[in-house]
Formats: structure tokens, C-alpha cells, sequence
């Protein structure tokens, strides 16, 4: 068809109104573009029906009650702000990397908002405008109006210059983009996600659509209008090729890349651009994962955006083999309903949360591991009878209980510094579990167990409120986290050790001894990332040592390979993981590992060329 | 019955024209450690578990060995896999996977 035509055939513009923007009719071009925005939009209307459907009932209504509760609205504008356009998350990391996505993601949203802007601004009646009426928006703009030539004005000119300005930002987010591809370590990222078919389809188009729509809104510019970037192009065009008969193949080339963007977009990670949306307004709701693949669960797997940040973040990549272990394969085959990739990665992982710490989107996917596990896991046989015939806990008791669970129980140094530390401040406590007691609970909610779990957490339940305690101390940060978050004690503060000692040495409760000895310490998984105490420990050990700093630390803490999270990790590969996490702490040169979690002491132990100590038998070797 | 004062143990016959072979190897591939046990009883001794109710998963390994699948089953359903076994363990066994796998395998039917 030609362009000239097509300009010709417009109507005069009426003269009752003064307008220096002459909008022109229809033209086929726009065909691919409209049925790929037709497809998309409903697949993604008939999406989130499901999705929502697939939401229980009292999780759905907390969902709406949000969409209407003043904070949470407030809370999902500024959540979609920060992480859909601007990307704080990847930024604060890695720069360039943020600079790369928030140049696309915003740069795009601004060509979007902007586009709008100009319709409504300078296209009259600008639904059914074109004499004859009919439903039309000119969405390309450029392409549809132009500059009247009689009524010439400066007027959009601002908008012009903004334009092209966002597309050259979006232009080199995409040049980096194509770099990343090369050279992925110079975006700050070892190792990228292997792309599926689909993936790369929607990736060769994301980079063709803004390329291709420079080229469009350059070969127009001329009557369109434009800026910096677009006019100079277009005398430089006009030189080249002396007509305007690339007006026509460039337009179609950048519809029929949006068409076909839109149509692979469902099959793609680039979901991920609606999803988060969706994410962010559920999980502000306060959702939580209750099944592996359906609800807020599919809400999260669409979310993910594949781009494998979480693959560097994974501690069991020190081998290479296990890269396929990580979280974003697992939710690439849980869209792909792989049963027995999903069960196999599912037990594998360590759940440090690391790969959650670190992703830009916030998916939980330990919570979904959990949740897939419970699938295979819940229906397993467990007798419990033997907890009802423990003696029971009757009598007077002082205020404070401590509890050292399992897993103190077999590094008994840790109990005997806390008796002595306990001591010296002259506090009178009761041993809830000096002879042995029973399990926290959690390593069974790890496993999927939630059922056994509940039954081993009333009767420890049963056992503290008789106690009439008010103050639960705990040397091990997997009691800590389930104490906290699932036994709902009321009335009963909840400490960890690290804790306590902070809080006993600021007060003067005890006094200890500082020597220069280089101490470095190691962030637990269940403490760190899971707790969120990070300052206290750190406190603590600067008050009897010289603090050194590992080369990974706080919420990048490397796991120590011990984890009671992981179900089918072998010793050997556990030792790989090991040995990743005492390199990260030796790289400041310590004399000494500090941790504060018993497991984490034995399997660090095991590879470290310099003592582990847990923090309270560093505190009690300083003992004044 | 008359009282005599004693009762007499059930019997501890074991048949091992009983033993599932093919049953084991499939177990043996989901948790190849299981062949790794030396019985030394670390886990045992170490268990949370076994203070309150007869829990052991060496003995657990040997009944299955022993074609006595439902005993092993018995001996790790009080387990609330707190994982002190896999510390102690001298051969580095994946006991928790182990449990894990022997109920799925033998508990679940």
C-alpha cells in the first residue's frame, strides 16, 4: 500500500477547531500488533480468573479486602514503583545490571505513558475521531499524526524531545543487554539462565522492537515530527534513499514484532512483567503458599523473570553439576508440570533462602519446595504415642526457661557456656530439656510433614505453657525461627542466645574481657536471612574481639552445608558446600569462626583450618 | 493360662527366603547410602527419639535385611527427623533421606 495514499484520503480537519496534529485514518500495518494486544490482554484476564479461583476462599477475601484497605494501596504503589519500573532491588547489588532492566522496564512504561499523553493532549476526540466515526486510538502515533503544515507550532515539543530521549535510554539498555549476552560477568553475573525456545523468541523480539521503532519513527519524523535522535536520522535516511518508501516496511516490521511478542509472551519469562503486579498486590495481602503450583504459588511462578540471579546465589553451585539445581529451573519445570524435575530439585535444596534474599521479584520458592514436598511427604506413617507419657512438667518455675534442642544437645560445650554465662548474671532458669528433650518441629515442616509437625509442636507447646515461664532462651536458630513463627506462645518472649548476651553485656549483666584476637562471623541461614538477626551477634563479638568481615556475609551468608533443609544432598556434596562457606569467612584472615547455631558449629568444623566456636563459648572464654 | 512367672519371647526366626532383593535394590537406588551402614549404632544412641520409644534406625536397616520390612517401618515412625544421627554418623549417611524413603517405600502401601 502506498503511504501517500493512505495520507491523502484524510478529510480536512474541521475547521470549527484549531489543532496542529492532523490524525489520519486506518492502515493494515496495525493488524499484527492489535491481535497480539487482543490475545494477550485475554489470556491474561482468563489467567487471573484462574488464578484467583484457584486462591481459597479466606485467603481471596483478605486478597479484596486489601484492594480497598488505604495502607496496602499505598504499600502495592510504591512496592510496583520501586520493583516493576525502577528495579531498587537489582540496583542496589549490582548497578549496571539495574541500570540495564530499569532502562527497558521504565524506559518503556515512559514510551507508553508518553504515547498516551500525546493523543490526549493533541488528537481530538481521539476515540472515533476520523470523520465517518469508528473506534480508533492511534496508538502509533507517529505514524497516524503528524504536523499540519498550515498550523505549525511549538507546542509538543517537550514531549517530542521526551520521547526520544526514553527511547535512546531503552536503546542502551537493550545495547547492554546484547553485551550481557556475551559477557554476562561484566553485568556483575557468573553464570545466566539457559533460555528455552520460547525465551528466546520473546528475547530476539524485545530486542527488534525498539531498534525497528527508531527506525519507523525516524523515516516519519519528518511529517510526524521528532526530537534529537529521530529528525537528524531522518534527513540522514532522506539522503540515503531520496524517498519515503520505507516508511511502509518498517512500520510492519515493528508491528508484526510487537504481534508476535504479545503471542509467545504467555510461553515466556516475560509473564514477568504483568505477574509481579499480581505478586505484589497478593503478597502484600499477606498471601502464603498452600500448594506447590496453583494460587498464590502460579501467581509466583509466573512472576519469576528467569534471569538466574539466583543461580550465582545458589550455595550448592560451587559445583557445577548442580546447576540445574537452582530455584529458577525449578520454577521454569514447574510450569512445565515436570513432576519428577520438580520432586528431584525440590528435595535437593538446602532452603538456606539465599536464592529468596537475593531475587529481584521476592519469590518464595523455598515456601514452594516445602509446599511441593508436603505433596510426596504429609501421607507418610508417624506414631507419636510415646509424647503424652513424658513426665510432665508440674511445679513452680522461674521466669526464664531454657531450651537447647537436639542439635545443642551434641555440642554440650554450647549448653555448659550458657550455664556458666547464665550464672554470672545471676539468672535463675529452668533446664526445660536437660535430660533430652524432644524436637523443635521444623526439621519435620522442612520435610513437608506439616501433620507430624503440628503433633510435635503441641505437646513442646503443652510443655512451656505449664511451665508458666515468661522468658524462652535458645541456643539453636531452627527452634528459634519455629518458636517465633509457628508455636504462637503468648505472653512468652522469645530469645535467641545471641540475643540475650547482646542485650546482657549492654546492660552490664555480665563483663567481659576484649583481646585482639581476629574473630570472623558466621551468618546461620534459619538466623540470618530466616530471623533477621544480623547486628546482635555482631555486637557481641566486637565487645570481646577484633571482628573480621568474611567475603559473603548477612543475608549473602553462605549455608554451611549442614542444613536439615536439604533431603537428598549426599555428605560429599555437602562437604563442596562446606568448603565454599569456610572460604568465604577465611578471606579476611581470622584466628577464629564464630557462629551461633549448633549445626552450623559441627559441619563448619569439619573443614576449617581454624577453630569454630559458638558465640556463647567465645563470650565465656572472656568471662570477667 | 497358667502363671509361671516367665513368658516366652515371640520368635525372632528370620527367613531369608523372605528377603525382597528386588525391593531393596529399589530402595537402594532411591537412597544408595543405605548400603553404606556399618551397624555401629551411632544413630542410635544419638536419637531424640529413641530416649522415649524404641527408635533406631540401624536396627530399622537390618530388619529390612532380615525380610522384616513392617518392623523397620515400627522402629522409625516415633522419628521427628531432628537429624542428630546424620551428625554422628561415621559413614556420612543420608539418614534422614533414608528414613524418609524407607516409610515411603515400606510404610505407604
Amino acid at each position: 500500500m502506498n503511504i501517500l495514499a493512505s495520507y491523502s484520503s484524510i478529510d480536512p480537519v474541521s475547521s470549527q477547531e484549531f489543532i496542529d496534529r492532523i490524525p489520519s485514518g486506518y492502515s493494515n500495518f496495525v493488524i499484527p500488533f492489535v491481535a497480539g494486544m487482543l490475545f494477550i490482554l485475554t489470556y491474561l484476564l482468563i489467567g487471573f480468573i484462574r488464578v484467583l479461583h484457584h486462591v481459597p476462599w479466606p485467603d481471596r477475601k483478605k486478597f479484596l479486602i486489601s484492594l480497598i484497605t488505604p495502607v496496602t494501596i499505598v504499600k502495592n504503589i510504591k512496592d510496583m514503583v520501586l520493583d516493576c519500573l525502577i528495579h531498587v532491588k537489582i540496583w542496589k547489588r549490582k548497578p549496571l545490571l539495574g541500570y540495564m532492566h530499569s532502562s527497558i522496564a521504565f524506559g518503556w512504561f515512559m514510551l507508553i505513558v508518553l504515547g498516551h499523553i500525546e493523543v490526549a493532549l493533541f488528537v481530538p476526540r481521539h476515540l472515533g475521531s476520523i470523520s465517518g466515526g469508528g473506534l480508533f486510538y492511534p496508538i502509533f502515533y507517529r505514524f497516524f499524526v503528524w504536523v499540519n503544515p498550515d498550523h505549525e507550532t511549538m507546542r509538543g515539543n517537550l514531549l517530542f524531545f521526551l520521547m526520544d530521549f526514553f527511547l535512546l535510554y531503552v536503546l542502551s539498555g537493550i545495547g547492554l543487554a546484547l553485551f550481557k549476552r556475551v559477557k554476562s560477568i561484566a553485568l556483575g553475573m557468573k553464570h545466566t539462565t539457559k533460555p528455552s525456545i520460547p525465551d528466546r523468541i520473546g528475547l530476539y523480539c524485545l530486542w527488534l522492537i525498539f531498534p525497528l521503532r527508531l527506525l519507523a519513527e525516524s523515516f516519519t519524523a519528518d511529517l510526524s515530527g521528532g526530537s534529537f535522535l529521530t529528525r537528524p536520522m531522518n534527513m540522514m535516511f532522506k539522503s540515503f534513499f531520496g524517498n519515503s518508501l520505507n516508511i511502509m516496511p518498517t512500520w510492519w516490521a515493528y508491528s508484526i514484532v510487537l504481534g508476535i511478542f504479545f503471542f509467545v509472551m504467555p510461553f515466556t519469562r516475560y509473564m514477568h512483567i504483568v505477574t509481579e503486579v499480581l505478586l505484589i498486590m497478593f503478597r502484600n495481602a499477606g498471601l502464603k503458599v498452600r500448594k506447590p503450583r496453583k494460587g498464590f504459588a502460579e501467581a509466583e511462578i509466573y512472576a519469576c523473570s528467569s534471569c538466574g540471579l539466583c543461580i550465582d546465589a545458589c550455595p550448592m553451585n560451587v559445583q557445577r553439576k548442580n546447576l540445574k539445581f537452582s530455584s529458577v529451573y525449578f520454577i521454569r519445570f514447574l510450569r512445565r508440570h515436570n513432576n519428577k524435575r520438580i520432586n528431584d530439585i525440590a528435595q535437593k535444596c538446602l532452603m538456606c533462602g539465599k536464592c529468596l534474599a537475593l531475587c529481584p521479584v521476592g519469590i518464595d520458592s523455598p515456601a514452594i519446595r516445602q509446599a511441593q514436598r508436603a505433596t510426596l511427604m504429609n501421607s507418610l506413617p508417624y506414631d507419636y504415642g510415646y509424647l503424652s507419657s513424658r513426665p510432665a512438667m508440674s511445679g513452680t518455675y522461674p521466669k526464664v526457661m531454657y531450651f537447647a534442642g537436639c542439635m545443642s544437645h551434641l555440642s554440650p560445650g554450647i549448653i555448659k557456656s550458657m550455664r556458666i554465662i547464665l550464672k554470672s548474671a545471676g539468672i535463675d532458669y529452668v533446664f526445660a530439656d536437660e535430660d533430652g528433650g524432644i524436637c523443635c518441629g521444623r526439621p519435620l515442616m522442612l520435610a513437608g510433614r506439616n501433620d507430624a509437625a503440628s503433633e510435635v509442636m503441641k505437646a513442646n507447646k503443652e510443655m512451656i505453657e505449664n511451665s508458666g515461664c515468661k522468658v524462652l532462651v535458645l541456643t539453636c536458630p531452627i527452634c528459634y525461627k519455629v518458636f517465633k513463627e509457628e508455636y504462637d506462645l503468648k505472653g512468652i518472649k522469645i530469645v535467641h542466645h545471641t540475643q540475650l548476651l547482646d542485650d546482657l553485656i549492654a546492660r552490664g549483666r555480665i563483663k567481659v574481657s576484649k583481646d585482639g584476637r581476629p574473630i570472623v562471623y558466621h551468618d546461620p541461614c534459619d538466623l540470618g536471612r530466616g530471623s533477621k538477626i544480623y547486628e546482635e551477634p555482631r555486637r557481641v563479638l566486637a565487645a570481646v574481639g577484633e571482628l573480621k568481615r568474611a567475603s559473603k556475609e548477612r543475608d549473602e551468608s553462605i549455608c554451611c552445608g549442614g542444613s536439615l533443609g536439604s533431603l537428598s544432598l549426599d555428605h560429599k556434596d555437602r562437604g563442596a558446600v562446606t568448603e565454599g562457606s569456610v572460604a568465604s569467612l577465611m578471606s579476611g584472615g581470622p584466628e577464629e569462626i564464630a557462629t551461633a547455631c549448633p549445626l552450623c558449629l559441627r559441619t563448619l568444623g569439619e573443614k576449617s583450618p581454624v577453630p569454630v566456636k559458638d558465640i556463647a563459648q567465645i563470650v565465656c572464654e572472656h568471662l570477667r | 493360662m497358667m502363671d509361671f512367672g516367665f513368658t516366652i519371647n515371640k520368635s525372632s526366626r528370620i527367613d531369608l527366603d523372605r528377603f525382597d532383593k528386588a525391593g531393596f535394590d529399589k530402595l537402594a537406588k532411591i537412597e544408595p547410602d543405605v548400603r553404606k551402614c556399618i551397624a555401629c549404632g551411632s544413630c542410635t544412641a544419638s536419637c531424640s527419639a529413641g530416649q522415649f520409644h524404641r527408635t533406631s534406625v540401624r536396627s530399622a536397616i537390618l530388619s529390612i535385611q532380615n525380610a522384616k520390612e513392617n518392623e523397620a517401618v515400627e522402629l522409625l515412625k516415633g522419628c521427628m527427623l531432628c537429624g542428630k544421627c546424620q551428625m554422628t554418623c561415621p559413614r556420612g549417611i543420608n539418614i534422614r533421606h533414608l528414613i524418609l524413603s524407607i516409610l515411603k517405600f515400606y510404610g505407604t502401601k
